[in-house]
C-alpha cells in the first residue's frame, strides 16, 4: 500500500497537471503508472458500485410507497432486524445497504489517509464520508417527521450527489488517471471549459425536480419541461466534443457514454410517466410502474456522474488557449 | 372563539383546559328531537374493482381464500353506496359535544382495515387492532390534525388514539402493505353515520331545525343537501353520485 517517497512526489500535483515521467509515447505495458493503487482503485469501484445498488434501494422504497412502512429509527421495530415482510423489506433493506456504503466510505476514508500520497484526495474522501453521514441522518429525519418532501428531496439529491462522489474517486484512482492525457489545445471559437460544467449542473437541477415530483411538492410538468432543456445542454457539449475535440480519446469516449446513457434516461423517463398515468387509479404500487421508476432514477445517477466525469476529463485534457501541435497526439490513451 | 382571544397565551387554565368554555354543552331534549334519514344512489354502472395483490407479504396473501378487491367505491346490489360518510355540516346551534365512552375500533384483519371507513368524534378513543401475524405500520396522513405513524407488530397491545379536530375523511394507510386505506371521519358533534350493505343512513336524535347534510366520499367526493326536521318528526334525503 505504501509508494515510495518518489512516487509520492511525483503523485502529489494536482488533478489534471499530472505529470509523470512517463514519455508521451509510453507502451502500455512499459509505462509504469507511478502512483497507482489498485487495491485502493478497486476499493472504491465497489464502493462506487454498492452506491448504485443504494440508490435503486431507495429508489425502489419510494416507488413501494414503502418509506413509512418501519416507524422507528434508527431501530426498525424496535430491532435491529424486523421480519422482511412486504414494505418493510424495501425500507429495511434500504437502510442495511446504506450501513454497508457507510462503513465502505470508512474504510475508503482511512485507505486514503493511510496510502494516498496526492493529498487533495483527503478532503474529497472527509466530503464523502460528511455526505454519507448527513444522508443517514436525513433518511432518518425524513422518516420521523413522516416524510416531508423537502427532507425527502434533499436526501434524493444528495444520494446522487453521494454517489457521483464515488465515481470521482474511482476515476482519480484509477490506472488510466496515471496515465499522462493527450491534452488538446482548447480552440478560441469552440471553447470548452465553461460548457462542459453547464451539463452537470443542468443535470443536478433536473435531479431535483424529478425528486420534487416523485415526493408529491410539485407537478410533473416541471421535470418534464426541464428533460428538453438538460439533453440540449448535454448534446451541445457531447457533440462540441465529437465535433471539434473527438481526437483526444478520453474525452471523445466520455462524450459518448454521456449522449448514450442521457437518452436512456430519456427514454425511461417517459416509459415511467406511460406508466405513472396508466395506473393512476390502481390501488397499489404497479410492478412495471415500479421498475421504470427505479431505472429512472438509477440511470438519473449514471448521467449526473457522467457529466461530472466529462467536466473533469476536460479539465485534465484541455490545454491552455494555445496551439501546441506537438501534444495533440492521441498517444496516452488506453 | 373570540372570547378566549383575552385569555392570553395559556395564563388562564379555564380557557386552556375547557377551550369550548363559553360555549353551552350540546344537549338533545328527546321530547322534540327526531331522525334524518335517506340513501346514497349510484346512478350508471357498477365499477369493477381491481383484485389487490397480496403476493408481496404471503401471510396476508394466505387469509384469503380468493383475491380480495379493492375498496375504493363500492356499489351495493340495490345500487346504492356503500362506505360514504354522512354528516350534519351546518345548521347545529354551536355547543360543544361531549364524545361517548366506547372507542371505535379498527381492526386490521388479513391486512385489511375493517371497517374501511370509520366515524369518530372528536375526542373519542381509536382502538386499532392488529388480529395479523404480520407487522403493519398505522399512518394517520391527517392534515388539519397531527398526522402520526405508529407500528403495531403482531400480539401487540391494542393502540390508542383521539383526534382534538374535526376533520371530515383523511387517510389512514399502511405502508408494509401499500393497498391498506381507510378514511376516518372526525366530526365534532354526534350526527354522523357510515353507508353499509344497504346504502342508506339515518341521523338519529338531532334538534329540530334546518341543516346542511353533507355526503363524503374517498373517491367520489363532496354532496350537500338541504333538509328541514320538524318537531318530533322525520326528514328525509337521498343523494345521487354519478357514475363518472
Ligand atoms: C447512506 C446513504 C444513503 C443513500 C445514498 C440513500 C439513497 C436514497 C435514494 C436514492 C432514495 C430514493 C429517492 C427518491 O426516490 O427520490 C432514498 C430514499 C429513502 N431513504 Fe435513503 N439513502 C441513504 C441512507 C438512508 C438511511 C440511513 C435511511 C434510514 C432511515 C434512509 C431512508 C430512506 C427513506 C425512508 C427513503 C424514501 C423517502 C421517501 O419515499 O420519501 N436512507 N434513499
Ligand atoms: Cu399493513
Amino acid at each position: 500500500m505504501e509508494a515510495s517517497k518518489s512516487t509520492a512526489e511525483a503523485a502529489r500535483d494536482v488533478p489534471g497537471t499530472t505529470r509523470s515521467a512517463v514519455p508521451g509515447g509510453a507502451t502500455r505495458s512499459s509505462s509504469p503508472e507511478i502512483g497507482y493503487n489498485p487495491g485502493l482503485h478497486k476499493w472504491s469501484l465497489l464502493l462506487a458500485f454498492c452506491t448504485l445498488l443504494l440508490v435503486v434501494a431507495g429508489g425502489l422504497v419510494t416507488s413501494r410507497d414503502a418509506g413509512l412502512s418501519v416507524p422507528d429509527w434508527p431501530l426498525s421495530y424496535g430491532k435491529l432486524m424486523p421480519k422482511m415482510e412486504g414494505g418493510i423489506l424495501y425500507e429495511h433493506g434500504h437502510r442495511m445497504v446504506a450501513t454497508t456504503v457507510g462503513l465502505f466510505t470508512i474504510v475508503l476514508l482511512v485507505w486514503i489517509f493511510r496510502a494516498e500520497h496526492r493529498s487533495w484526495m483527503r478532503p474529497l474522501a472527509v466530503a464523502a464520508l460528511i455526505a454519507v453521514i448527513v444522508q443517514g441522518v436525513l433518511g432518518g429525519l425524513t422518516v420521523l417527521l413522516l416524510l416531508p418532501w423537502w427532507i425527502s428531496s434533499s436526501h434524493a439529491t444528495l444520494a446522487q450527489l453521494f454517489f457521483s462522489t464515488t465515481v470521482v474517486i474511482a476515476l482519480f484512482t484509477s490506472r488510466q488517471w496515471f496515465r499522462r492525457p493527450s491534452v488538446v489545445p482548447e480552440d478560441d471559437e469552440n471553447p470548452l471549459r465553461g460548457l462542459s460544467l453547464a451539463a452537470p449542473i443542468f443535470v443536478l437541477g433536473q435531479l431535483f425536480l424529478g425528486a420534487a415530483v416523485r415526493h408529491k411538492a410539485i407537478g410533473a410538468i416541471y421535470h418534464i419541461c426541464g428533460a428538453p432543456l438538460v439533453t440540449c445542454v448535454v448534446l451541445w457539449v457531447s457533440m462540441r466534443i465529437l465535433l471539434h475535440y473527438g481526437r483526444n480519446r478520453e474525452l471523445r469516449t466520455c462524450a459518448v457514454a454521456l449522449i448514450t446513457i442521457t437518452l436512456t434516461q430519456v427514454f425511461l423517463g417517459i416509459a415511467a410517466y406511460m406508466t405513472r398515468i396508466a395506473y393512476a387509479d390502481a390501488v397499489q404500487p404497479m410492478p412495471l410502474m415500479v421498475t421504470f421508476t427505479v431505472l429512472h432514477v438509477a440511470v438519473g445517477a449514471l448521467t449526473l456522474a457522467a457529466s461530472v466525469v466529462l467536466a473533469i476529463l476536460v479539465r485534465r485534457n484541455l490545454g491552455e488557449r494555445v496551439t501546441l501541435p506537438e501534444l495533440t497526439a492521441d498517444a496516452a490513451s488506453a | 372563539m373570540v372570547a378566549l382571544l383575552p385569555a392570553g397565551c395559556g395564563s388562564a387554565p379555564e380557557a386552556t383546559t375547557h377551550p369550548k368554555a363559553t360555549v353551552p354543552e350540546g344537549q338533545v331534549d328527546p321530547s322534540s328531537a327526531g331522525n334524518i334519514s335517506g340513501r346514497i344512489l349510484f346512478a350508471g354502472d357498477k365499477p369493477s374493482m381491481p383484485s389487490i395483490d397480496m403476493s408481496s407479504n404471503p401471510s396476508c396473501e394466505r387469509q384469503h381464500r380468493t383475491p380480495v378487491k379493492a375498496e375504493t367505491v363500492v356499489v351495493n346490489a340495490n345500487g346504492t353506496l356503500r362506505n360514504a360518510f354522512v354528516r350534519i355540516k351546518d345548521g347545529l346551534a354551536p355547543a360543544h359535544w361531549t364524545p361517548p365512552e366506547e372507542s371505535v375500533q379498527l381492526t386490521q384483519s388479513g391486512c385489511i382495515y375493517e371497517p374501511h371507513v370509520v366515524g369518530i368524534m372528536v375526542g373519542q378513543t381509536l382502538e386499532i387492532l392488529n388480529d395479523d401475524p404480520v407487522n403493519h405500520n398505522v399512518h394517520a396522513e391527517s392534515q388539519i390534525n397531527p398526522a402520526w405513524n405508529i407500528s403495531e407488530a403482531p400480539r401487540d397491545e391494542h393502540k390508542f388514539r383521539k383526534f382534538p379536530r374535526e376533520e371530515i375523511l383523511f387517510p389512514m394507510t399502511c405502508s408494509v402493505h401499500p393497498w391498506m386505506r381507510s378514511y376516518i371521519g372526525v366530526s365534532s358533534h354526534p350526527f354522523f353515520a357510515v353507508t353499509g350493505e344497504d346504502g342508506s343512513f339515518t341521523l338519529r336524535g338531532v334538534p329540530p331545525g334546518t341543516y346542511t347534510i353533507e355526503v363524503v366520499h374517498e373517491k367520489l367526493g363532496r354532496k350537500e343537501g338541504k333538509v328541514t326536521l320538524p318537531v318530533s318528526g322525520v326528514a328525509s334525503i337521498d343523494f345521487t353520485y354519478g357514475s363518472q
